[in-house]
């Protein structure tokens, strides 16, 4: 797939709380092709502490009114900044990046999202619509303000929550939501979140034979494969996360699980 | 349009502007955003006699104005570089110099033979200056006599334009640079990254996996120029100047001097595009200062 670096118009800023908000892109030519799971390199302008580009998941896209969201929580400097920006701004992004979750040969999926590790399920999320599969999704966090967007994912499919205070959903680790009881109706399991947990997700799925596509935030500098700074531990040897992933069958992992 | 064209030993450049190594993959990385036969050169991959690994993750870390890696010349070795990749990169009409890097004089050698057939591979940058492997890398730079004599067994062996890509992380750099110089290099490509580190204060630990890593960007630059005006001032070679060049006006200073060609690293980085822009300010600057030939100011700081 072709890649582009452009500067898109900013259209929305919405503020979700305190530490996400999701920024609406646009551009006077249609947005080029989008795959979900896929990125995009973003350059943050104005701030001398940030040099390097952030990478940020495709979080969704709405072809009609072509718009591009990006789903950003405030970690540091760099997306602190991000936060600030304006509609009418504008914002350079290297487009698209990386691989994509694998779509085919499924008919009964769940999508596992902790935090800000939705970001890239909410399109995936509609693609998955599209095709008619049935998909249900578990949301989690550690308080209700880190479930977002459970609205959106409404509309394609059942939506599971998980909080570690039990301020939403159900109380406890996601890992031990009521849905996964009956973990052997899916035939796959996209799962984005913190390390920890998509080591859990990955074991379950391994120990119930369930195929599972996990997609990695590996700290990145180029976002095309060129500086080999994002590198995870496969059975093939060390792969770019931004280049042979950011999604990976955890069976292509050297994971411990 | 004034002439860009510089030279390096036997070897032309269409323009002064290569592309680091470790920070341009093959060039092929970068075909979605630039024409790479623009460029003077591309300068691929450090590559090693066996397959390696690297280091293990994380790998950088990022820094006021620049960042530290430790990725530790992860590449797919000589042999897979010679039937894999290069018949792939091979019609590029531009240089396309390999950066080989070694822990063993033997090593360095046996990767030169092989790299002598390769029709399109007019020249070799030789790194001794990889701060990022525990063995060889930085240590044949480090000191006069290691660089002298890993030089004098490479020269031997190549019959192309030899580069010898310098560690800044010595107490003169120009000494170095003679010692290379007079065992037959025919050019010095310098810096190669400074030895830092990064600690995270919240976890107590260091930020990268090996604890220290090569600073690169523009907050090398001005140790880099200051490097490149001594080095181009003690040798009679051609030098190649790099270290946190984000744009035309950083490589015109390079050239300024003492540099007959820069290189572009870490910029690749934030934009992908940036080689090619600066090709194209050389030239700009060329017409503003009415010059018919960027080697007029090459060396020409004002001083």
């Amino acid at each position: 797939m072709k890649k582009y670096i452009q500067d898109l118009i900013i259209v929305s800023n919405r503020k979700l709380n305190d530490d996400y908000f999701i920024l609406g892109l646009s551009d006077t030519h249609s947005l080029p092709e989008m795959l979900p799971g896929q990125f995009a390199e973003v350059k943050v302008e104005h701030n001398t502490d940030v040099f390097l580009r952030r990478p940020i998941s495709v979080h969704d896209i709405d072809r009609a009114n072509n718009i591009l969201y990006l789903l950003i929580k405030i970690i540091g400097k760099g997306t602190h900044s991000l936060s600030l920006l304006k509609a009418g701004e504008k914002l350079n992004l290297v487009y698209p990046l990386g691989n994509s979750f694998d779509l085919e040969h499924v008919s009964n999926v769940l999508l596992a999202g902790g935090g800000c590790g939705i970001a890239p399920l909410l399109y995936l999320a509609r693609c998955l619509h599209q095709k008619k599969v049935k998909t249900t999704i578990l949301l989690g966090g550690r308080t209700s303000s880190d479930i977002l967007e459970a609205e959106e994912f409404e509309k394609y499919g059942s939506v599971f929550i998980s909080t570690d205070d039990g301020s939403l959903g159900e109380k406890g680790v996601m890992t031990l939501n009521s849905v996964l009881r009956n973990m052997n109706m899916f035939d796959r399991i996209y799962c984005c979140g913190p390390l920890p947990m998509m080591k859990v997700f990955a074991s379950m799925a391994k120990e119930a034979k369930i195929d599972c596509e996990v997609s990695l935030e590996n700290t990145m500098a180029c976002g095309i494969g060129a500086c080999l700074c994002c590198v995870t531990e496969t059975l093939e040897g060390n792969k770019c996360v931004c280049t042979e992933g950011p999604v990976f069958n955890i069976n292509k992992l050297k994971w411990q699980i | 349009m004034a002439d860009l064209k510089v030279t390096i030993g036997r070897l032309e450049l269409k323009n002064p502007v290569l592309t680091a190594s470790g920070t341009f993959g093959y060039g092929s990385e970068f075909e979605d955003f630039i024409d790479i036969n623009s460029l003077g050169g591309i300068i691929v991959k450090g590559t090693t006699l066996e397959p390696r690994e690297g280091n293990a993750y994380p790998r950088m870390a990022e820094t006021p104005s620049g960042m530290l890696n430790a990725v530790g010349l992860q590449n797919k070795g000589i042999d897979v570089f010679i039937h894999e990749i290069y018949p792939k990169i091979k019609h590029y009409q531009t240089n396309i110099i390999v950066n080989v890097s070694g822990s063993k004089i033997e090593d360095y050698v046996a990767v030169v033979e092989k790299l002598n057939d390769l029709e399109h591979i007019p020249a070799i940058e030789l790194n001794i200056s990889c701060p990022n492997v525990k063995t060889g890398g930085m240590a044949f730079g480090t000191s006069c006599a290691s660089a002298a004599e890993v030089t004098k067994a490479v020269r031997k062996a190549y019959h192309k334009t030899l580069i010898v890509k310098l560690s800044p992380n010595v107490t003169d750099i120009a000494q170095i640079a003679q010692a290379v110089e007079g065992e037959g290099a025919d050019s010095v490509s310098l810096i190669n990254t400074l030895l830092g580190m990064a600690v995270d204060a919240e976890t107590q630990k260091p930020v990268l996996s090996t604890i220290t890593g090569g600073l690169s960007g523009p907050c090398v630059k001005p140790v880099a120029l200051r490097m490149v005006w001594q080095v181009a001032k003690a040798v009679k070679i051609p030098v190649i100047g790099l270290g946190g060049i984000m744009n035309a006006a950083d490589a015109i200073e390079f050239i300024l001097a003492g540099a007959t060609a820069v290189q572009i690293g870490t910029a690749n980085f934030i934009d992908p595009a940036v080689s090619e822009k600066i090709v194209h300010g050389i030239n700009d600057y060329c017409s503003r200062h009415n010059l018919n030939s960027i080697t007029e100011i090459i060396g020409a700081l004002k001083v």
